[in-house]
Protein backbone atom coordinates (compact mmCIF):
# COMPACT_ATOMS: atom_id res chain seq x y z
CA UNK A 1 0.00 0.00 0.00
CA UNK A 2 2.86 2.65 0.93
CA UNK A 3 4.70 1.96 -3.22
CA UNK A 4 0.92 2.08 -4.43
CA UNK A 5 0.61 5.74 -2.80
CA UNK A 6 4.14 6.52 -3.54
CA UNK A 7 3.01 6.60 -7.30
CA UNK A 8 0.70 9.27 -6.72
CA UNK A 9 3.75 11.70 -5.50
CA UNK A 10 5.41 14.38 -7.16
CA UNK A 11 8.54 12.90 -8.96
CA UNK A 12 10.86 15.03 -6.62
CA UNK A 13 8.88 13.69 -3.35
CA UNK A 14 9.59 10.21 -4.35
CA UNK A 15 12.95 11.19 -5.26
CA UNK A 16 13.17 12.49 -1.68
CA UNK A 17 11.42 9.69 0.09
CA UNK A 18 13.72 7.80 -1.59
CA UNK A 19 17.02 9.58 -0.28
CA UNK A 20 15.80 10.16 3.35
CA UNK A 21 14.72 6.03 3.21
CA UNK A 22 18.34 5.49 2.74
CA UNK A 23 19.22 8.04 5.92
CA UNK A 24 16.54 6.56 8.27
CA UNK A 25 17.54 4.30 11.13
CA UNK A 26 15.26 1.47 10.78
CA UNK A 27 13.52 -0.34 13.84
CA UNK A 28 16.25 -3.32 14.50
CA UNK A 29 13.51 -6.04 13.97
CA UNK A 30 15.52 -9.14 14.63
CA UNK A 31 16.70 -7.05 18.19
CA UNK A 32 13.06 -6.40 18.91
CA UNK A 33 11.61 -9.66 18.41
CA UNK A 34 14.64 -11.66 20.81
CA UNK A 35 13.68 -8.86 23.63
CA UNK A 36 9.86 -9.12 22.88
CA UNK A 37 9.96 -12.56 23.12
CA UNK A 38 12.11 -12.98 26.32
CA UNK A 39 10.03 -10.08 27.86
CA UNK A 40 6.74 -11.41 27.19
CA UNK A 41 8.02 -14.89 28.09
CA UNK A 42 9.05 -13.20 31.10
CA UNK A 43 5.20 -11.92 32.14
CA UNK A 44 4.01 -15.32 30.88
CA UNK A 45 6.03 -17.10 33.40
CA UNK A 46 4.60 -14.49 36.07
CA UNK A 47 1.30 -15.49 34.79
CA UNK A 48 2.07 -19.29 35.17
CA UNK A 49 3.38 -19.37 38.66
CA UNK A 50 0.59 -16.92 39.74
CA UNK A 51 -1.86 -18.97 38.39
CA UNK A 52 -0.19 -21.99 39.95
CA UNK A 53 0.00 -20.63 43.34
CA UNK A 54 -3.99 -20.16 42.87
CA UNK A 55 -4.46 -23.51 42.04
CA UNK A 56 -2.00 -24.50 44.88
CA UNK A 57 -3.44 -22.78 47.86
CA UNK A 58 -6.63 -21.70 46.97
CA UNK A 59 -10.04 -23.78 45.51
CA UNK A 60 -8.90 -22.91 41.93
CA UNK A 61 -8.48 -25.62 39.01
CA UNK A 62 -7.05 -24.66 35.91
CA UNK A 63 -9.97 -23.63 34.33
CA UNK A 64 -11.21 -21.28 37.12
CA UNK A 65 -7.52 -19.52 37.86
CA UNK A 66 -7.40 -17.99 34.88
CA UNK A 67 -9.19 -14.86 36.15
CA UNK A 68 -7.34 -14.31 39.19
CA UNK A 69 -4.49 -14.62 37.11
CA UNK A 70 -5.55 -11.84 35.00
CA UNK A 71 -7.02 -9.51 38.09
CA UNK A 72 -3.39 -9.94 39.88
CA UNK A 73 -1.54 -9.21 36.39
CA UNK A 74 -3.23 -6.17 35.74
CA UNK A 75 -3.32 -4.88 38.89
CA UNK A 76 0.91 -5.21 39.05
CA UNK A 77 0.58 -3.88 36.00
CA UNK A 78 -1.55 -0.52 37.40
CA UNK A 79 1.17 -0.02 39.82
CA UNK A 80 3.79 0.02 37.91
CA UNK A 81 2.19 1.97 35.11
CA UNK A 82 1.42 4.57 37.85
CA UNK A 83 4.94 4.49 39.35
CA UNK A 84 5.66 5.23 35.79
CA UNK A 85 7.81 1.85 34.97
CA UNK A 86 5.71 0.32 32.41
CA UNK A 87 6.01 2.99 29.64
CA UNK A 88 10.22 2.09 29.94
CA UNK A 89 9.49 -1.77 30.00
CA UNK A 90 7.27 -0.77 27.15
CA UNK A 91 10.03 0.79 25.19
CA UNK A 92 12.77 -1.96 25.93
CA UNK A 93 10.38 -5.03 25.37
CA UNK A 94 7.76 -3.25 22.87
CA UNK A 95 5.56 -6.29 21.81
CA UNK A 96 6.70 -8.47 24.66
CA UNK A 97 4.88 -6.11 26.87
CA UNK A 98 2.01 -4.87 25.17
CA UNK A 99 0.68 -8.20 23.89
CA UNK A 100 0.05 -10.02 27.21
CA UNK A 101 -2.90 -8.98 29.34
CA UNK A 102 -0.42 -6.57 30.93
CA UNK A 103 -0.12 -4.14 28.12
CA UNK A 104 -4.19 -3.98 27.55
CA UNK A 105 -4.25 -3.25 31.60
CA UNK A 106 -1.28 -0.26 30.73
CA UNK A 107 -3.50 1.43 27.93
CA UNK A 108 -6.46 1.67 29.73
CA UNK A 109 -4.82 2.58 33.20
CA UNK A 110 -2.12 5.21 31.27
CA UNK A 111 -5.26 7.05 29.85
CA UNK A 112 -7.13 7.25 32.95
CA UNK A 113 -4.17 8.76 34.37
CA UNK A 114 -3.48 11.26 31.52
CA UNK A 115 -7.41 12.53 31.55
CA UNK A 116 -7.73 12.85 35.32
CA UNK A 117 -7.18 16.66 34.77
CA UNK A 118 -10.17 16.73 32.49
CA UNK A 119 -12.70 15.54 35.59
CA UNK A 120 -13.82 11.98 36.35
CA UNK A 121 -16.83 11.89 33.69
CA UNK A 122 -15.64 13.42 30.76
CA UNK A 123 -11.86 12.95 31.75
CA UNK A 124 -11.51 9.71 33.24
CA UNK A 125 -15.00 8.23 32.53
CA UNK A 126 -14.43 9.38 28.30
CA UNK A 127 -11.37 8.72 27.54
CA UNK A 128 -10.09 5.08 29.57
CA UNK A 129 -10.68 2.83 26.42
CA UNK A 130 -9.36 5.28 24.08
CA UNK A 131 -6.33 3.44 23.20
CA UNK A 132 -8.02 0.01 24.54
CA UNK A 133 -11.99 0.24 22.96
CA UNK A 134 -10.65 -0.66 19.61
CA UNK A 135 -9.11 -3.90 21.62
CA UNK A 136 -12.24 -4.71 22.63
CA UNK A 137 -14.46 -4.39 19.75
CA UNK A 138 -12.29 -5.80 17.36
CA UNK A 139 -11.98 -8.75 20.04
CA UNK A 140 -15.13 -9.30 20.55
CA UNK A 141 -16.40 -8.88 16.57
CA UNK A 142 -13.53 -11.35 16.13
CA UNK A 143 -14.92 -14.01 18.48
CA UNK A 144 -18.24 -13.46 16.91
CA UNK A 145 -17.27 -14.54 13.96
CA UNK A 146 -15.39 -17.44 14.95
CA UNK A 147 -18.36 -18.60 17.00
CA UNK A 148 -20.46 -18.41 13.99
CA UNK A 149 -17.61 -20.46 11.73
CA UNK A 150 -17.54 -22.87 14.44
CA UNK A 151 -21.54 -23.30 14.47
CA UNK A 152 -21.60 -23.23 10.94
CA UNK A 153 -18.94 -26.29 10.74
CA UNK A 154 -20.62 -28.33 13.37
CA UNK A 155 -24.36 -27.66 12.17
CA UNK A 156 -23.34 -28.61 8.50
CA UNK A 157 -20.02 -30.10 9.01
CA UNK A 158 -21.21 -33.17 10.62
CA UNK A 159 -23.16 -34.13 8.11
CA UNK B 1 13.28 46.00 3.86
CA UNK B 2 12.12 43.34 1.95
CA UNK B 3 14.91 41.30 -0.72
CA UNK B 4 14.19 38.83 -2.98
CA UNK B 5 11.03 36.97 -2.91
CA UNK B 6 10.54 36.33 1.09
CA UNK B 7 13.69 37.76 2.84
CA UNK B 8 13.43 40.60 5.47
CA UNK B 9 16.11 42.79 5.78
CA UNK B 10 16.54 44.80 8.88
CA UNK B 11 18.63 48.11 8.63
CA UNK B 12 17.68 49.42 11.95
CA UNK B 13 18.99 46.80 13.34
CA UNK B 14 16.65 45.57 16.13
CA UNK B 15 18.31 44.22 19.53
CA UNK B 16 17.72 41.44 21.95
CA UNK B 17 18.26 43.00 24.97
CA UNK B 18 17.51 40.35 26.95
CA UNK B 19 16.45 36.87 27.20
CA UNK B 20 14.79 34.19 29.69
CA UNK B 21 15.12 30.51 29.56
CA UNK B 22 13.05 27.97 31.67
CA UNK B 23 13.62 24.31 31.82
CA UNK B 24 12.33 20.99 33.96
CA UNK B 25 14.00 18.20 35.21
CA UNK B 26 15.16 16.39 32.05
CA UNK B 27 16.89 19.14 30.62
CA UNK B 28 18.68 20.02 33.63
CA UNK B 29 20.33 16.85 33.42
CA UNK B 30 20.79 17.23 29.74
CA UNK B 31 23.75 18.65 28.12
CA UNK B 32 23.18 22.45 28.78
CA UNK B 33 21.65 22.79 32.20
CA UNK B 34 24.13 26.84 32.08
CA UNK B 35 21.64 27.53 29.70
CA UNK B 36 18.92 27.87 31.22
CA UNK B 37 17.98 30.76 33.35
CA UNK B 38 15.29 29.14 35.73
CA UNK B 39 15.25 25.29 36.33
CA UNK B 40 12.28 23.23 37.76
CA UNK B 41 13.11 19.44 39.00
CA UNK B 42 9.23 18.92 39.17
CA UNK B 43 7.18 18.38 35.66
CA UNK B 44 4.08 19.68 37.23
CA UNK B 45 5.84 22.91 38.49
CA UNK B 46 3.36 22.29 41.49
CA UNK B 47 0.26 23.02 39.20
CA UNK B 48 -2.76 21.17 38.68
CA UNK B 49 -1.87 19.87 34.96
CA UNK B 50 1.21 19.46 32.38
CA UNK B 51 -0.71 22.54 30.37
CA UNK B 52 -0.51 24.78 33.43
CA UNK B 53 3.06 23.67 34.08
CA UNK B 54 3.52 24.88 30.87
CA UNK B 55 1.91 27.94 30.84
CA UNK B 56 3.79 29.01 34.05
CA UNK B 57 7.11 28.48 32.56
CA UNK B 58 6.44 30.89 29.67
CA UNK B 59 5.37 33.34 32.02
CA UNK B 60 8.64 32.58 34.21
CA UNK B 61 10.62 33.11 30.90
CA UNK B 62 9.02 36.44 30.10
CA UNK B 63 9.57 37.48 33.57
CA UNK B 64 13.21 36.72 33.83
CA UNK B 65 14.09 38.77 30.30
CA UNK B 66 11.83 41.65 31.75
CA UNK B 67 13.30 41.23 35.25
CA UNK B 68 16.98 41.27 33.50
CA UNK B 69 16.61 44.57 31.56
CA UNK B 70 15.41 47.63 32.65
CA UNK B 71 11.84 47.58 30.99
CA UNK B 72 8.57 47.41 32.89
CA UNK B 73 6.32 45.36 32.22
CA UNK B 74 3.96 48.34 30.82
CA UNK B 75 6.42 49.22 28.43
CA UNK B 76 5.88 46.08 26.34
CA UNK B 77 4.45 46.79 23.07
CA UNK B 78 3.55 43.28 22.25
CA UNK B 79 3.77 39.75 23.24
CA UNK B 80 4.17 37.53 20.61
CA UNK B 81 3.94 33.55 21.25
CA UNK B 82 2.80 30.60 20.40
CA UNK B 83 3.00 26.33 21.55
CA UNK B 84 1.41 22.98 20.52
CA UNK B 85 -1.02 22.64 22.96
CA UNK B 86 -4.78 22.44 21.72
CA UNK B 87 -5.57 26.62 20.68
CA UNK B 88 -2.39 27.48 22.16
CA UNK B 89 -4.36 28.21 25.31
CA UNK B 90 -1.41 27.75 27.80
CA UNK B 91 0.29 30.82 25.63
CA UNK B 92 -2.64 32.99 25.58
CA UNK B 93 -2.91 32.45 29.52
CA UNK B 94 0.73 33.47 29.65
CA UNK B 95 -0.71 36.27 27.63
CA UNK B 96 -3.59 37.19 30.46
CA UNK B 97 -0.63 37.36 33.36
CA UNK B 98 1.85 39.05 31.26
CA UNK B 99 -1.00 41.56 30.23
CA UNK B 100 0.39 43.05 26.71
CA UNK B 101 -0.99 43.46 23.40
CA UNK B 102 -0.92 39.57 22.23
CA UNK B 103 -0.41 37.95 18.62
CA UNK B 104 -0.73 34.02 19.37
CA UNK B 105 1.05 32.00 16.80
CA UNK B 106 0.79 28.59 15.78
CA UNK B 107 4.00 26.98 13.71
CA UNK B 108 4.46 24.23 15.85
CA UNK B 109 8.52 23.99 16.34
CA UNK B 110 9.31 26.70 14.50
CA UNK B 111 7.18 29.25 16.46
CA UNK B 112 10.44 30.80 17.81
CA UNK B 113 12.23 31.74 14.91
CA UNK B 114 8.78 33.03 13.45
CA UNK B 115 8.12 35.12 16.14
CA UNK B 116 11.07 36.23 16.63
CA UNK B 117 11.26 37.55 13.03
CA UNK B 118 7.95 39.07 13.32
CA UNK B 119 9.33 40.78 16.44
CA UNK B 120 12.02 42.39 14.69
CA UNK B 121 10.20 43.44 11.49
CA UNK B 122 7.56 45.10 13.75
CA UNK B 123 10.08 46.84 15.78
CA UNK B 124 12.65 47.74 12.65
CA UNK B 125 9.86 49.55 11.06
CA UNK B 126 8.76 51.37 14.28
CA UNK B 127 5.93 49.70 15.00
CA UNK B 128 6.54 48.69 18.36
CA UNK B 129 9.51 49.96 21.30
CA UNK B 130 9.34 46.27 23.23
CA UNK B 131 8.46 43.24 22.21
CA UNK B 132 8.55 39.93 24.09
CA UNK B 133 9.09 36.77 21.66
CA UNK B 134 8.79 33.51 22.50
CA UNK B 135 7.55 30.10 23.10
CA UNK B 136 7.23 27.18 25.20
CA UNK B 137 6.46 23.11 25.64
CA UNK B 138 6.14 20.97 28.05
CA UNK B 139 7.19 16.86 27.17
CA UNK B 140 4.30 15.41 29.38
CA UNK B 141 1.51 18.04 27.16
CA UNK B 142 2.65 17.50 23.75
CA UNK B 143 3.25 13.87 24.12
CA UNK B 144 -1.01 13.54 25.76
CA UNK B 145 -1.57 16.15 22.46
CA UNK B 146 0.29 14.22 19.68
CA UNK B 147 0.83 10.90 20.60
CA UNK B 148 -0.22 8.60 23.35
CA UNK B 149 -1.04 9.02 27.08
CA UNK B 150 2.87 9.65 28.62
CA UNK B 151 2.33 6.78 31.13
CA UNK B 152 1.32 3.75 27.91
CA UNK B 153 4.13 1.58 27.14
CA UNK B 154 3.97 1.94 23.26
CA UNK B 155 7.52 1.21 21.31
CA UNK B 156 9.17 4.22 19.98
CA UNK B 157 11.24 3.76 16.89
CA UNK B 158 14.63 5.24 16.35
CA UNK B 159 13.55 8.15 14.12
CA UNK B 160 11.21 9.42 17.25
CA UNK B 161 12.04 12.79 19.40
CA UNK B 162 11.88 14.05 22.43
CA UNK B 163 10.15 17.37 23.50
CA UNK B 164 11.69 19.81 25.38
CA UNK B 165 10.26 20.86 28.36
CA UNK B 166 11.22 24.40 28.77
CA UNK B 167 9.98 28.10 27.75
CA UNK B 168 12.45 30.62 25.83
CA UNK B 169 11.59 34.24 25.56
CA UNK B 170 13.75 37.12 24.05
CA UNK B 171 12.64 40.78 24.51
CA UNK B 172 13.60 42.41 21.63
CA UNK B 173 14.22 46.18 21.13
CA UNK B 174 15.39 49.55 19.02
CA UNK B 175 18.43 49.88 20.79
CA UNK B 176 20.38 48.42 23.45
CA UNK B 177 23.09 45.89 24.34
CA UNK B 178 23.34 42.77 22.85
CA UNK B 179 23.06 40.73 19.19
CA UNK B 180 21.30 42.31 17.15
CA UNK B 181 18.59 40.99 14.13
CA UNK B 182 19.87 41.34 10.95
CA UNK B 183 17.60 39.46 8.81
CA UNK B 184 15.39 36.52 8.39
CA UNK B 185 13.45 34.25 5.81
CA UNK B 186 10.39 33.89 5.98
CA UNK B 187 9.41 29.68 5.16
CA UNK B 188 6.69 28.32 2.96
CA UNK B 189 4.83 24.86 3.28
CA UNK B 190 7.26 22.20 2.01
CA UNK B 191 5.46 18.67 1.61
CA UNK B 192 7.35 15.80 0.43
CA UNK B 193 4.58 13.49 0.58
CA UNK B 194 6.60 12.12 4.49
CA UNK B 195 3.46 10.73 6.60
CA UNK B 196 5.58 9.44 9.68
CA UNK B 197 4.73 11.22 12.50
CA UNK B 198 7.20 9.41 14.28
CA UNK B 199 10.25 10.86 12.22
CA UNK B 200 9.61 14.48 11.99
CA UNK B 201 13.93 14.80 11.50
CA UNK B 202 13.22 13.50 7.83
CA UNK B 203 10.07 15.01 7.09
CA UNK B 204 11.47 19.21 7.97
CA UNK B 205 14.62 18.76 6.65
CA UNK B 206 13.91 19.85 2.97
CA UNK B 207 11.61 22.21 4.43
CA UNK B 208 14.77 23.58 6.64
CA UNK B 209 17.49 23.28 3.22
CA UNK B 210 14.79 25.30 0.91
CA UNK B 211 14.83 28.20 3.47
CA UNK B 212 18.42 28.03 4.29
CA UNK B 213 18.87 27.98 0.31
CA UNK B 214 16.74 30.84 -0.37
CA UNK B 215 18.11 33.17 2.49
CA UNK B 216 21.44 32.63 0.73
CA UNK B 217 20.43 33.68 -2.46
CA UNK B 218 17.70 36.63 -1.52
CA UNK B 219 20.74 37.95 0.78
CA UNK B 220 23.25 37.68 -1.60
CA UNK B 221 26.23 35.99 0.95
CA UNK B 222 27.83 33.27 0.80
CA UNK B 223 27.58 30.35 3.42
CA UNK B 224 30.72 31.10 5.03
CA UNK B 225 29.47 34.38 5.85
CA UNK B 226 28.29 32.44 8.96
CA UNK B 227 29.59 31.01 11.66
CA UNK B 228 27.43 28.69 12.81
CA UNK B 229 23.87 27.55 10.88
CA UNK B 230 21.49 26.05 13.58
CA UNK B 231 18.90 23.90 13.12
CA UNK B 232 16.09 23.61 15.26
CA UNK B 233 14.43 19.98 15.79
CA UNK B 234 16.17 18.17 12.50
CA UNK B 235 17.63 15.52 15.04
CA UNK B 236 19.91 12.99 14.11
CA UNK B 237 18.52 11.42 11.06
CA UNK B 238 17.27 14.91 9.51
CA UNK B 239 20.04 17.01 10.46
CA UNK B 240 22.10 14.13 7.88
CA UNK B 241 19.63 14.48 5.48
CA UNK B 242 19.48 18.51 5.34
CA UNK B 243 23.64 17.66 5.55
CA UNK B 244 23.75 15.56 2.41
CA UNK B 245 20.81 17.59 0.53
CA UNK B 246 23.11 20.92 1.02
CA UNK B 247 25.74 19.42 -0.26
CA UNK B 248 23.79 17.24 -3.49
CA UNK B 249 22.71 21.38 -4.15
CA UNK B 250 26.30 22.44 -4.02
CA UNK B 251 26.19 24.56 -0.87
CA UNK B 252 29.54 23.02 0.91
CA UNK B 253 29.10 23.76 4.51
CA UNK B 254 31.47 22.22 6.60
CA UNK B 255 29.83 19.37 9.12
CA UNK B 256 31.10 21.34 12.19
CA UNK B 257 29.54 24.36 11.44
CA UNK B 258 25.71 22.79 10.91
CA UNK B 259 24.67 22.13 14.25
CA UNK B 260 21.06 21.60 15.68
CA UNK B 261 19.08 22.39 18.70
CA UNK B 262 17.73 18.71 19.09
CA UNK B 263 21.40 17.24 19.24
CA UNK B 264 22.78 20.16 21.76
CA UNK B 265 19.66 20.16 24.34
CA UNK B 266 20.52 16.36 25.19
CA UNK B 267 23.65 14.81 26.16
CA UNK B 268 23.80 11.63 23.77
CA UNK B 269 22.88 8.84 26.70
CA UNK B 270 20.07 10.36 27.65
CA UNK B 271 16.93 7.87 26.04
CA UNK B 272 15.34 10.60 23.55
CA UNK B 273 16.11 8.45 20.36
CA UNK B 274 16.84 10.86 17.46
CA UNK B 275 17.24 13.67 19.70
CA UNK B 276 15.17 17.06 21.00
CA UNK B 277 12.19 18.73 19.85
CA UNK B 278 9.19 20.81 19.78
CA UNK B 279 9.45 24.62 20.32
CA UNK B 280 10.92 25.29 23.23
CA UNK B 281 13.86 23.50 21.93
CA UNK B 282 14.95 26.02 19.19
CA UNK B 283 14.15 28.87 21.77
CA UNK B 284 16.22 27.88 24.99
CA UNK B 285 19.34 26.34 23.05
CA UNK B 286 18.87 29.37 20.95
CA UNK B 287 18.44 32.24 24.09
CA UNK B 288 20.57 30.18 26.20
CA UNK B 289 23.47 28.76 24.97
CA UNK B 290 24.24 30.32 21.46
CA UNK B 291 23.63 34.24 22.45
CA UNK B 292 25.85 33.20 25.38
CA UNK B 293 28.64 32.14 23.15
CA UNK B 294 27.88 34.85 21.15
CA UNK B 295 27.95 37.51 23.55
CA UNK B 296 31.54 36.12 25.11
CA UNK B 297 32.48 36.65 21.28
CA UNK B 298 33.24 32.67 20.16
CA UNK B 299 30.00 33.27 17.75
CA UNK B 300 30.12 36.39 15.44
CA UNK B 301 27.32 35.62 13.37
CA UNK B 302 24.71 32.71 13.32
CA UNK B 303 21.53 32.21 11.17
CA UNK B 304 18.66 30.40 13.40
CA UNK B 305 16.83 27.68 11.59
CA UNK B 306 13.44 26.77 13.19
CA UNK B 307 11.53 23.62 11.85
CA UNK B 308 8.26 23.26 12.12
CA UNK B 309 5.98 19.82 11.23
CA UNK B 310 2.54 21.34 10.88
CA UNK B 311 0.49 18.11 11.49
CA UNK B 312 -2.14 17.71 13.50
CA UNK B 313 -3.22 14.07 15.46
CA UNK B 314 -6.31 14.13 13.30
CA UNK B 315 -4.74 15.04 9.81
CA UNK B 316 -2.34 12.12 10.47
CA UNK B 317 -5.30 9.73 11.21
CA UNK B 318 -6.76 10.97 8.04
CA UNK B 319 -3.60 10.03 5.92
CA UNK B 320 -2.63 13.18 5.19
CA UNK B 321 0.92 14.43 4.94
CA UNK B 322 2.55 16.54 7.13
CA UNK B 323 3.50 19.94 5.77
CA UNK B 324 6.85 21.32 7.04
CA UNK B 325 7.72 24.90 7.32
CA UNK B 326 11.50 26.53 8.48
CA UNK B 327 11.74 29.87 9.57
CA UNK B 328 15.29 31.68 9.58
CA UNK B 329 16.93 34.30 11.39
CA UNK B 330 20.14 36.01 11.50
CA UNK B 331 21.02 37.47 14.58
CA UNK B 332 25.03 38.95 14.83
CA UNK B 333 27.41 40.29 17.42
CA UNK B 334 25.98 43.76 18.40
CA UNK B 335 29.55 45.11 19.85
CA UNK B 336 29.20 47.75 17.21
CA UNK B 337 25.72 49.49 18.62
CA UNK B 338 25.22 50.82 21.73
Amino acid sequence: MADKKKKNLPPNAQAYQDFQDKREVKRPILKNCIKAFLVGGFICFIGQLISTFYIYYFDFTEQTAGNPTTATLIFITMLLTGFGVYDRIGQFAGAGSAVPVTGFGNAVISAAIEHRTEGFVLGVGGNMFKLAGSVILFGVFSAFVVALIKTIILTWGGL
Amino acid sequence: MLTGHRTWIFENNPVIISTGTVGGPFEANGNIPHAFNILHDDMWLEQASFEKAQQMMMEEACQYALKNSSIQKEQVSFFISGDLINQITPTSFAAKTIGSPYFGLFSACATSMESLALAAFMINANGADYILSGTSSHNAAAEKQFRYPTEYGGQKPPTAQWTVTGAGCALVAKTGQGPRITSATIGKIVDMGMTDPFNMGGAMAPAAVDTIMTHLKERKVDISYYDLIITGDLAHIGREVALDLLHKNDINIPEEKFVDCGLTVYREDQPVLAGGSGPACSAVVTYGHFLDLMKKGKLEKILVVATGALHSPLSVNQKDPIPCIAHAVSIEAGSDVT
